[in-house]
């Protein structure tokens, strides 16, 4: 069979508005890919230990509390510990221009700030999961 | 560490990556399979299924902590079911279990059903299997369904809890779908709400009529408040209990392992027939009428070089 795209769908931080991660997960779905999500207020440690459980392919980040300078790196960090930087990392969110260099230098693969059409995070995560 | 060595000593690294291996048909499944075959039939084994909604993910995390704190580590599979349209899934059981995420002593994994049907995917019970040897004392499986035909999860767990909710339908909606002969735990949840009380007496009716060996009991819930799971849990090892002294934890064993072969059989004899040249002639007589299905399959068995007879003998 080939294989499925596993993608978790996570939530770090303290804002409760889970739309845009509900919407991304929506999409995904259709475009055949399996999607764990987890709910609002995740932290870093409890993301990291639900991508290894269900041996994800991707991990998709979406924060709007303004935190994710310090949480998208942090998820990036706790992987490597556990010898799963092979994990896609991804972010999601209100996150300003000036932020997005430092965190792609940390590890955070691509971000899709509200409004990018869900197609391109689709192909994005098609052509960088790795085999 | 290698990944069989991995999950024989209970890493969680190598168990995630076994199944993995197992639910995609990867290179190394046969030797994962073999390696921890002779370890399993440990575990108890606890299905909870029922409609969407009725709080089966939410029972779950509060049967997790009782059994957490009891000293029991534990599994759960969470199936849902895949988009027949896209093939893809999102699996959400996981939300109601999140304060178990950190605990090394609880392992949960989601899996699409994969558009296998009876609710359960091809290869849920080969991810038991793996669970089971990486020394869950208890494996819980939640599953989707409402009727007898979609409940695959009675064959497969010791102990099946029925999770049903006031204000979907009344007891002889219930008899119909067969729920009566699945459930060896009733737990009414939303206990909370308008109806429970009525529930509880048409399903005690409905026992009543039943001459099984095993009475069902009912509990009460209120899921969301952590009410009536100790009661809950007491129940289903009362059950257990009865289970292992009547043998039908080995009865079950036997029939799993049977459903196992019967799945393998069954994938790879339509892929074998799928594969035979005739096979799109065949498709095409059968389009015309000129071939009735029943017929098509007896004449592909016999190129094949099987010998299929599907018409039952005189008695
Ligand atoms: N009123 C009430 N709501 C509950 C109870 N148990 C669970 N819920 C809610 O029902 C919804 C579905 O629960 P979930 O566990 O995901 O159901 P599942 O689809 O059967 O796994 C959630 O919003 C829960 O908070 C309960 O005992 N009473
Ligand atoms: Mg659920």
């Amino acid at each position: 069979m080939a294989k499925r795209i596993k993608v978790l769908i996570a939530k770090p931080g303290l804002d409760g508005h889970d739309r845009g991660a509900r919407v991304v997960a929506r999409a995904l779905r259709d475009a055949g890919m399996e999607v764990i999500y987890t709910g609002i207020r995740q932290t870093p440690e409890q993301i990291v230990a639900t991508a290894i459980q269900e041996d994800v392919d991707a991990v998709g980040l979406s924060c709007l509390s303004g935190a994710h300078n310090n949480l998208f790196p942090k998820v990036v960090q706790l992987l490597r510990e556990q010898g799963a930087d092979d994990i896609l990392v991804f972010g999601g969110g209100i996150i300003p221009d000036a932020d997005i260099p430092g965190l792609k230098q940390a590890g955070i693969r691509a971000i899709f700030r509200p409004g990018t059409p869900t197609e391109e995070t689709i192909r994005f995560i098609n052509e960088n999961v790795s085999e | 560490m290698d990944i069989i060595s991995g999950v024989l000593a209970g890493q969680t690294r190598a168990l995630a990556k076994a199944i993995t291996v197992v639910e995609n048909d990867r290179p190394g499944k046969k030797e994962l399979l073999r390696a921890v075959f002779p370890q399993t039939g440990k575990a108890f084994l606890i299905g909870i299924t029922g409609p969407p909604g009725a709080g089966k993910s939410t029972l779950t995390d509060k049967l997790i902590s009782r059994l957490r704190r009891q000293g029991k580590t534990v599994g759960v599979i969470a199936v849902d079911p895949s988009s027949p349209f896209s093939g893809g899934a999102i699996l959400g059981d996981r939300i109601r279990m999140q304060q178990h995420a950190l605990d090394d002593g609880v392992f949960i994994r989601s899996m699409a059903s994969r558009s296998h049907l009876g609710g359960l995917a091809k290869t849920t019970v080969d991810v038991i299997h793996l669970l089971d040897a990486a020394g869950k004392d208890v494996i819980i499986i939640e599953t989707v369904g409402v009727g007898q035909d979609e409940v695959d999860i009675v064959k497969i767990a010791h102990t099946t809890v029925v999770v049903m909710v006031p204000g979907l339908g009344d007891a002889v909606q219930i008899a119909k779908a067969g729920v009566m002969e699945i459930a060896d735990v009733f737990a009414v949840n939303k206990a909370d709400r308008d109806g429970a009380g009525k529930l509880v007496n048409e399903l005690r009716a409905m026992l009543e009529m039943s001459e099984a060996a095993w009475q069902p009991e009912i509990y009460q819930t209120v899921a969301k408040n952590d009410t009536g799971i100790d009661e809950l849990l007491a129940g289903i090892y009362k059950h257990w209990d009865y289970v292992r002294q009547a043998g039908i934890d080995q009865q079950k064993f036997r029939s799993n392992v049977e459903r196992e072969l019967i799945t393998y059989l069954t994938d790879g004899i339509v892929s074998l027939a799928a594969a035979h040249p005739g096979y799109g002639r065949l498709l095409d007589e059968l389009a015309a009428k000129r071939v009735t299905p029943l017929e098509g399959a007896e004449k592909l068995f016999q190129e094949l070089g099987l010998n299929c007879n599907w018409e039952k003998r005189e008695e």
